[in-house]
């Protein structure tokens, strides 16, 4: 760029730069601010305390184990949603092998790719009631229907698949896959029909297969969507607030007896219905230093040398 | 954050970007800021969460008329009334019928907003010190009084309770209500809410579904487990509870704990005795007894993860012999309620030994009524809980709500009840002084909490009922350390 054009640029950002400093910026500063006292939430008198809020937080059993949830969501959600989308993405485009030596997707991919949208569509108000109905813990569950009709769960003890602790986690995790696939899978088909098509015949002709086309052609020209897919599912992750805070027993969700607990779901309870708000706070910015961290970490992780075409 | 990243030369790009160097590409430019922003972005909107509008403190010049004999809060005339309601099972319309009420006898102006979001709508203006003049701060997003509370927010309702009864002025208003109903707006000694509605708590079941098979209501323990025991073998669920909310399945606990060792054992849990649970008789026993009812499989198939209106709606189908709830069951259930269902209450059964008579019930006010500390028009919002304290408006909830006020005999003996309504009011007849409440889930919101996640793992077999013992009792000993709870205090 030339001199002179920063400030160019910079004239145009002005507007959204101030409402981004007043309306973002400013309420983290007060957070931050916020989190050194022992602030109730109802009123604007309160006490200095120190750091005794993060202090406390390092034997709040209930916060690092929400932690460590979401953690383990960090891993998992990206890791099966990609996978997923990038194998439904390969196959509704390139995966088919009619035609003369054209590349195209399976059967019917056009009608799938529609479909695969549709739970992207759904507001996640609605994605919990869904489930809800999906994971309902009686036989009028659509899951315990089905495995009692199978006869495979007994009747008289359903499977109370939310308040399960070792089910829990698991159950929401389906849900966010579920509803993530679409999306993704739209990301990746665009990406892949950027690729010119001549690559894909010229590895055909080599005589490469379905597999070695993906890992050889597809994956590594996809880089790029695939590092900004992981940025985004990294922080879904790190939320995931409506989801359990709707779908799951307790205050705010987090139930069974804190066993589906997320940062974000501890970090409401506390602010709205035990007034602790400044220890709230606390947590508010343990979860921003936790999500910079990741992002910077993925971004880094996930450097590679651009290809060009 | 999104422009710094635009300054800086440091990036995945190093080949192909000669003509570029020196400054960034436009393409990475808006690629970068907008990575960043992305990130940024769901992070700050918790964080915004916790910020606070700013300012505020300030309450303003409060409005206020001359006090008279009739006035005697000094309501000034032409002056704005701000009302704002919980819009729940009871809706609004019965104080959109007072607010009427209220401008023609005053000569103010009474804007209202019925709402379920008390928090979300209120607590900015709490916090920016300009609060409505009347709050009915109920429903699951109610601000926790405890927390208003220690924060200053709400004012002693002393004044209005003193004042003398619109109905009769030579009583005080304290004296027209059923006794015992205002201590449940006790907060560190003083009253600051008024539970408004008179709510019992129990048992209920369909008078038709037990004459049809032929039961008794259960008066005992053992008696309640026979029928549990029939409707098992009946094919259906002996008892349902609202999983999803220990809350209901606590009001069984905590009530059978209350009549097997009597008023005592209810105020050691709410003075935080360091023998509530552990080391007590009557809990340990009670606690037992409920589990007991788990291990022989009589709960209904599910009903740990149902929400109170699955649950409920269960049980209107016939598919569990009873269920745990309030009072508010019938207004709550109506449109799913079958007409022939003949909605009964039961006390909870007793277990031997009992210090109360099986009558006794947990009964005592609910929908707390608030007057902010700092609102503008305090005199009308103190008048406004007179009012509602009065013959006239507590009929006119009556009718627009289908439930019963703390007012003494405060309903026109015209007004046709309901049958779970009606079976409510004979409970109470019955129980005549024999009724007790709890405090502690309006003091000690951690400590509620704590044991009712401690319930939901016992009613899922997860935990024993000693294990139960000691996780209610460390939340006990947990809310004890507070040193604001030296402030609660019951005798």
């Amino acid at each position: 760029m030339r001199k002179g054009q920063y400030q160019f640029v910079t004239g145009f950002l002005l507007a959204p730069m101030a409402l981004y400093l007043i309306f973002v910026i400013w309420p983290y500063l007060q957070t931050i601010g916020y989190s050194f006292t022992d602030w109730k939430g109802q009123s604007q008198t309160f006490g200095f305390v120190g750091l005794d809020n993060y202090a406390a937080l390092l034997e709040d059993n209930v916060f690092l184990q929400a932690i460590w949830h979401n953690i383990l969501f960090l891993v998992f959600i990206p890791v099966i949603t990609i996978l997923l989308a990038l194998f439904f993405a390969f196959m509704l485009n390139a995966g088919g092998r009619g035609g003369a030596g054209g590349v195209t997707g399976i059967q019917g991919s056009g009608f799938y790719k529609i479909v695969y949208f549709f739970p992207q569509v759904l507001s996640l108000a609605i994605l919990a009631v869904l489930f809800g109905a999906v994971y309902r813990s009686d036989q009028g569950g659509l899951l315990n229907g089905l495995l009692v009709k199978a006869g495979l769960v007994d009747a008289g003890r359903p499977v109370e698949w939310l308040n399960e602790p070792s089910l829990v986690l698991w159950c929401l995790l389906a849900v966010v896959v579920w509803h993530g696939v679409g999306f993704y899978l739209v990301l990746f088909s665009a990406a892949m029909q950027s690729i010119p098509k001549e690559i894909y015949e010229a590895s055909l002709l080599d005589g490469a297969g379905r597999a070695q086309t993906f890992f050889r052609v597809t994956l590594p020209l996809l880089w790029e969507s695939v590092q900004t897919s992981w940025v985004y599912l990294g922080i879904t992750a790190m939320d995931l607030f409506v989801l359990v805070s709707t779908m799951t027993s307790g205050q705010f969700g987090g139930g069974p007896d804190h066993h589906s607990e997320v940062m974000a779901t501890v970090l409401m309870r506390n602010f709205l219905y035990f007034g602790k708000s400044g220890y709230a706070c606390a947590m508010g910015v343990v979860m921003l230093l936790l999500t910079l961290i990741l992002s910077v970490v993925t971004l880094r992780a996930t450097r590679r040398e651009r290809i060009e075409f | 954050m999104g422009s710094t990243s635009a300054h800086s030369n440091e990036g995945s790009t190093s080949t192909d970007e000669a003509p570029n160097r020196g400054g960034l590409g436009r393409r990475d430019l808006i690629k970068r800021s907008a990575a960043l922003g992305l990130i940024t972005v769901p992070t700050m909107s918790f964080l915004s969460a916790c910020a606070s509008g700013g300012g505020g403190g300030e309450g303003g010049s409060q409005t206020k008329g001359k006090v008279s004999k009739d006035n005697p809060f000094g309501v000034a005339e032409g002056s704005k009334v701000e009302v704002v309601v919980f819009k729940g099972g009871y809706g609004d319309d019965y104080a959109k019928a007072w607010e009427t009420a209220f401008d023609k006898k005053w000569g103010t102006t009474s804007s209202h907003l019925g709402t379920q979001e008390i928090t979300g709508k209120l607590q900015p203006r709490f916090n920016a010190g300009n609060p409505p003049d009347v709050v009915d701060n109920s429903g699951a997003q109610q601000i926790k009084l405890d927390v208003l509370f220690k924060s200053g927010q709400l004012s002693d309702l002393a004044p209005v309770l003193d004042a003398p009864s619109l109905d009769d002025p030579t009583k005080k208003v304290r004296d027209t209500l059923i006794p015992g109903t205002v201590d449940q707006g006790l907060q560190g000694g003083k009253i600051v809410s008024l539970n408004y509605v008179y709510t019992v708590w129990g048992l209920w079941y369909s008078g038709k579904l037990f004459k049809d098979k032929g039961w008794t209501p259960p008066k005992t323990w053992d008696e309640f487990l026979a029928v549990c025991k029939a409707a098992k073998d009946a094919g259906i669920g002996g008892l349902a509870h609202q999983g999803k909310f220990p809350y209901y399945i606590n009001v069984a606990i905590m009530d059978l704990i209350a009549k097997l060792g009597g008023l005592d054992a209810m105020k050691a849990i709410d003075n935080l005795d360091p023998k509530a649970f552990v080391g007590s008789d009557a809990a340990k026993q009670s606690v037992e007894a409920i589990y007991e009812v788990v291990e022989k499989g009589y709960l209904m198939p599910g009903t740990n993860g149902l929400t109170h209106t699955e649950s409920q709606t269960r049980w209107n189908q016939y598919k569990a012999a009873f269920v745990t709830s309030g009072s508010w069951l019938e207004n709550e259930q109506l449109k799913t309620t079958p007409d022939d269902f003949d909605m009964k209450f039961l006390p909870m059964p007793l277990l031997p030994g009992s210090a109360l008579p099986f009558e006794a019930i947990r009964a005592g006010a609910g929908e707390p009524f608030i007057v902010p500390e700092k609102a503008k028009n305090k005199a009308a919002g103190q008048e406004f809980l007179r009012s509602m304290l009065s013959k006239e408006w507590s009929t006119i909830f009556a009718q627009q709500a289908n439930s019963l006020t703390i007012v003494k005999d405060g309903v026109d003996a015209g007004v046709q009840l309901r049958p779970g309504t009606k079976a409510a009011v004979d409970a109470v007849k019955a129980a005549g002084d024999n009724t007790f409440n709890y405090l502690y889930p309006n003091w000690y919101s951690e400590m509620d909490v704590e044991i009712q996640n401690a319930s939901n793992e016992l009613m899922a077999k997860r935990i024993q009922p000693a294990e139960w013992l000691k996780r209610a009792q460390a939340a006990v000993d947990k809310a004890a350390k507070d040193p604001n709870s030296k402030n609660n205090r019951r005798d």
